[in-house]
């Protein structure tokens, strides 16, 4: 586990960095804040409407699509290791799982308009 | 119908009495009493195909009874006449009938009138203020406004919007949000608000404030003469100012009677038509720019850019040249004026080129455009469409065309007309109209400069040559005359127009005999476009709004005056 | 221990390499290439051919007012430019930039960490960026921002899927995960040959999971005004910026090393043993990875963008049954000893 050091060290950098450089700036650039300044912009005009709402549900539909299919890939990551020094079991068994599991489910959703964001508006435009 | 009102009006008792001709004006008037003007108006819809109404304006008399004009220009397509219709009504009944129901392109139009004139349209959706100001107070167009009245802006004020075409709130997969798109935003090519109100990305309904440019232009022109009017016309439509100083000055030219010397119209045929090709590269580059293709900007602002050069050497300035005056141009055309047109002949085609190979046939750019806020023919006519815009929908209309001015009869060029009526044909129009300009400006380069003075020799208009003034009593009196006092225009009222880059560019100009225009109204091709704008983008996702507003091309300048 | 250190060595060697160089050197190239390309002349006032540009915006970043909106969520609206530079700080830690040679009788590997895991590491720490987005989002309490942090998470997750796909593929005919293998795998053929399909699908994920033109929805300055980082000046928005460069070039590295052989001539050709071809080696590597970047660049000001729905149709639609595609046909032909 030690070799992986690095990348714990590099996340920690990331953070002290960032900070390092954020606080460069904010020692080394004026603070002239006021109400206007600090409001969120919005094109230059006082916000019409709430910022924070309920996120649209055509966003959950991708990332659970995208859950199903990720963990189905992650199951073929040993597979795709020991395919090439494996018999022929092996082989059909991966490819079985291939069609079975991803394309049938990746077919299951096309059908269904999993894939289809904002779909109103596809049927809108000619 | 240029002597007598047609049959099915006289035919009418309810008409009897109420409709009068007016006799002496460049096109047909009808004077209308208001309380059926919204019968004769859907009248002559029907009966005589008035199926554009180009513009809608008032004027202001302080000494008649019947103090306001509401002026209606109409325009028919199958027919291809003219009909200019007065509604007089009084300072105390001051109220017409709203024809928004027969146009919809009254809807903004009528709006103007009221912000303008204080005019009440009955039965308009929403009639509220529209160029000046939320806490503007009183109208500034009236005769007795004083123009030199200053505001203080008060900051609580704030135009509210108004969703007309709000569907109601379903239980559906989003949460409605209402945001705020310009004017202070990277896609709004000049300063627009669009407020939206999305699901999602799609835009279920939307409201525009446009104002911000606003510097009355028409009122400016009241308090200056004649002549001092022409570089306000430059800051109209500043793609292509020189197309505006021509339909200024080409009106008052006419309200003149004066004839232009062959090389004063050679040279603003000339110039309008390079024009029109910078109004058609910018309006195309930064349409471009907003679907993420940068270089294509940049080739088209080459040319904007050459096109400049020649300009500068022409009247000394870029943007706003104030290249023409009433009666032919300030100065001489610089003697290498023809070597310098070659040059462009050379340099605008490989450009254009590029740019068709990089873009047109791309495939995103084709997706993303394709059938993007179309719009048919019809509806566009409706709503006040001319110029790229109408032809991108089919409809084959153009000024140069179908009612020749200057010598455009004379020099063989065609039309572009596609039938998508969407952002991609709007681009495609421009880019050929483009290349049916560079075939105009070739044919006059070929024809060569003609001989002769740049300007009309009336010195009523323009100013005696200097050695002339100095030695001669009686050029010095008309120069000292047209300094001191300007010009004089005969009493009358003309509406002048012609193909300007964005549409028909009209001039509704009212002289009482005075050194001051009495009253200026501007028809911006682009008002009634974009008052669709609501209408084009609804279900449709923010992008597809921010390349519709580039593919119209609205100039804030023109629009808000 | 003294693994340890050298670990510590390359790693800080390769991120000042990536901080001090490139990320400069690519702002400095994208504004002459675009130039270039646009017919303009770009940059040329600070420094000879505008080179010090770079140095400039940074102290112009530095100078400017740090402004933390008053609405804003301050520890998801701080963490989000840090949490940027994380996968940034990291990936490149499992990519290998240059041949292996013994020095002073001791094995020196031109990889910071040879995992052998590598490709996975490689996909689990791209897969944190997204984290600053959703943060930056949220946290300016700001709708373009929220619209645009939707847009990219969306967009990020989707192509990630592809390009584990196109990745997997390559694992199926190497028959391992260390990175260096893959390199030396293709010393028959480069892998661009053998699955031109998979390079490609990795290629249009590269551009996408980068946030570059035609997929730079998540900014998309036409229409979000700067999408997620409407809110972010001074330098919290030149942290994105350096997060995306160096982004950039790992994907570019790892372009070169899956794909195009890595730090091999042509293939077959392995620079020679010593130090000297090490530094043979990583100078052919640096040359794949500046064509790569400067691909990155070319298609920048070549290609409008994307709407949202186009891309996620062509993420979802086009780029991942060409994935699998891609992985069922390389499967066979592995399978049948072809490949």
């Amino acid at each position: 586990m030690v070799e992986y050091l690095p990348i714990i060290i590099g996340v920690g950098l990331a953070f002290i960095v960032a900070g390092i450089i954020m606080l460069i700036s904010w020692l080394m650039g004026p603070k002239r804040p006021y109400r206007t300044k600090l409001t969120p912009y919005e094109s230059g005009m006082p916000i019409l409407d709430a910022s924070r709402k309920r996120i649209p549900v055509a966003f959950f539909l991708i990332a659970l699509d995208f859950v199903v299919f990720d963990v189905e890939s992650a199951f073929l990551f040993p597979w795709a290791l020991t395919v090439r020094n494996s018999g022929t079991t092996e082989f059909i068994s991966g490819i079985t799982f291939i069609v079975v599991a991803v394309v049938v489910g990746y077919l299951y959703v096309y059908l269904k308009g999993g894939f289809d964001i904002y779909k109103g508006n596809s049927e809108n435009v000619k | 119908m240029d002597k007598k009102l047609p049959v099915w009006v006289r035919a009418q008792d309810n008409y009897a009495g109420k409709v009068e001709l007016e006799h002496d004006v460049d096109i047909p008037t009808w004077i209308v009493d208001s309380s059926v003007s919204k019968e004769l108006l859907s009248d002559l819809y029907r009966e005589e195909k008035f199926d554009m109404l180009l513009d809608l304006c008032g004027v202001d008399y302080p000494g008649r009874e019947k103090r306001f004009d509401v002026v209606y220009h109409l325009y028919s397509f199958s027919t291809g006449k003219r009909l200019r219709v007065k509604v007089p009504v009084s300072e105390d009944r001051c109220e017409v009938d709203s024809v928004v129901d027969i146009w919809k392109a009254a809807d903004w139009f009528e709006r103007e009138a009221y912000d303008m004139f204080g005019i009440k349209f009955k039965g308009h959706p929403a009639l509220r203020r529209i160029l000046t100001h939320e806490g503007f107070v009183g109208h500034p167009l009236r005769k007795d406004y004083d123009p030199g009245k200053r505001w203080q802006l008060e900051e609580d004020k704030i135009y509210k919007p108004v969703f007309l075409n709000l569907p109601p709130e379903e239980d559906s997969m989003f949460e409605r949000m209402t945001i705020n798109i310009g004017p202070s935003h990277p896609a709004m090519h000049g300063t627009f608000r669009l407020m939206a109100v999305l699901e999602g990305e799609v835009i279920v309904d939307s409201d525009v404030e446009i104002g911000y440019l606003h510097r009355c232009f028409e009122k400016m022109a009241e308090t200056h003469p004649w002549q001092q009017v022409v570089p306000y016309t430059d800051r109209l439509n500043y793609c292509s100012a020189f197309i505006n100083n021509v339909a200024y000055c080409k009106t008052v030219e006419d309200m003149l009677g004066l004839e232009l010397p062959p090389k004063a119209i050679w040279g603003r045929m000339v110039l309008m038509e390079l024009s029109r090709i910078m109004d058609h590269c910018v309006c195309n580059g930064t349409t471009l720019v907003d679907v993420g293709a940068l270089t294509n900007f940049w080739y088209f602002f080459e040319i904007r850019e050459e096109i400049y050069s020649l300009l500068t050497k022409c009247f000394g300035s870029r943007l706003t040249v104030a290249g023409c005056r009433i009666g032919g141009f300030q100065h001489d055309l610089p003697p290498d004026f023809i070597d310098l047109c070659k040059h462009l002949l050379e340099i605008i085609p490989p450009l254009i080129e590029d740019i068709d190979k990089l873009v047109t046939h791309n495939r995103i750019w084709l997706d993303r455009s394709v059938g993007i806020s179309a719009i048919s023919g019809k509806e566009a006519i409706n709503w006040g469409w001319t110029g790229p815009c109408l032809r991108a929908s089919g409809v084959q209309f153009d000024l140069r065309k179908n009612e020749p001015y200057y010598w455009y009869d004379k020099v063989d060029f065609d039309i572009p007309v596609f039938y998508g009526g969407d952002v991609y044909d709007r681009y495609r129009v421009r880019m050929a109209e483009i290349k049916e300009s560079l075939k105009i400006v070739r044919q006059l380069v070929e024809q060569g400069i003609p001989d002769g003075p740049y300007a009309v020799d009336d010195y009523h208009v323009m100013l005696p040559p200097k050695d002339m003034v100095y030695n001669q009593m009686e050029s010095m009196i008309y120069h000292f005359k047209l300094i001191f006092e300007g010009m004089r225009v005969p009493p009358g009222e003309r509406y002048g127009y012609l193909e300007g880059a964005n549409g028909e560019l009209g001039f509704y100009i009212v002289s009482d005999g005075s050194p001051n225009p009495y009253r200026i109204k501007v028809r911006p091709p682009c008002f009634p476009i974009f008052s669709t704008f609501s209408r084009l983008i609804r279900n449709q996702t923010v992008a597809d709004a921010i390349i519709t507003l580039g593919g119209l091309n609205i100039i804030a300048g023109e629009l808000e005056r | 221990m003294n693994e340890i250190l050298e670990a510590l060595v390359k790693y800080a060697a390769i991120l000042a390499f990536m901080l001090g160089v490139v990320a400069p050197v690519m702002v400095w190239v994208e504004r002459r290439g675009m130039a270039l390309i646009q017919d303009r002349r770009g940059p040329n006032r600070v420094g000879p051919f505008g080179l010090l540009q770079p140095l400039a915006d940074a102290f112009k970043f530095i100078f400017k007012e740090e402004i933390i909106p008053a609405q804003a969520d301050k520890v998801l609206y701080l963490a989000a430019p840090a949490l940027a530079l994380v996968p940034a700080l990291t990936t490149f830690t499992v990519v290998p930039f240059g041949p292996t040679f013994n020095y002073a009788g001791k094995e020196i590997k031109l990889v910071v960490i040879d995992s052998d895991i590598g490709a996975l590491m490689f996909l689990a720490l791209a897969g944190l960026g997204v984290y600053s987005l959703i943060c930056a989002g949220y946290g300016s309490y700001n709708k373009y921002s929220l619209l645009g942090s939707l847009r990219a998470s969306a967009q990020l997750i989707s192509y990630e899927l592809s390009m584990g796909f196109a990745i997997l593929a390559i694992l199926v005919s190497t028959a391992s995960f260390n990175l260096l293998d893959v390199i030396d795998y293709q010393n028959s053929m480069w892998n661009i040959v053998y699955q031109p399909l998979g390079f490609l699908v990795f290629l249009v994920t590269a551009f996408a999971e980068t946030n570059r033109v035609p997929f730079d929805l998540p900014e998309s300055e036409s229409e979000l005004v700067a999408g997620f980082n409407t809110e972010y000046g001074a330098m919290k928005f030149a942290l994105f910026f350096m997060g995306e460069y160096v982004n950039m070039t790992t994907l570019s590295l790892l372009l070169a090393v899956l794909y195009l052989g890595g730090w091999q001539l042509y293939p077959g050709w392995t620079p020679p043993e010593g130090i000297v071809g090490a530094i043979i080696g990583v100078l052919i590597t640096l040359a794949k990875v500046i064509f790569m970047m400067w691909l990155f660049v070319w298609v920048r000001f070549t290609l409008p963008r994307f709407r949202y729905d186009q891309l996620m149709k062509l993420g979802w639609k086009v780029l991942l049954p060409l994935s699998i595609t891609n992985l069922v046909i390389v499967t066979i032909l592995v399978n049948k000893g072809i490949l």
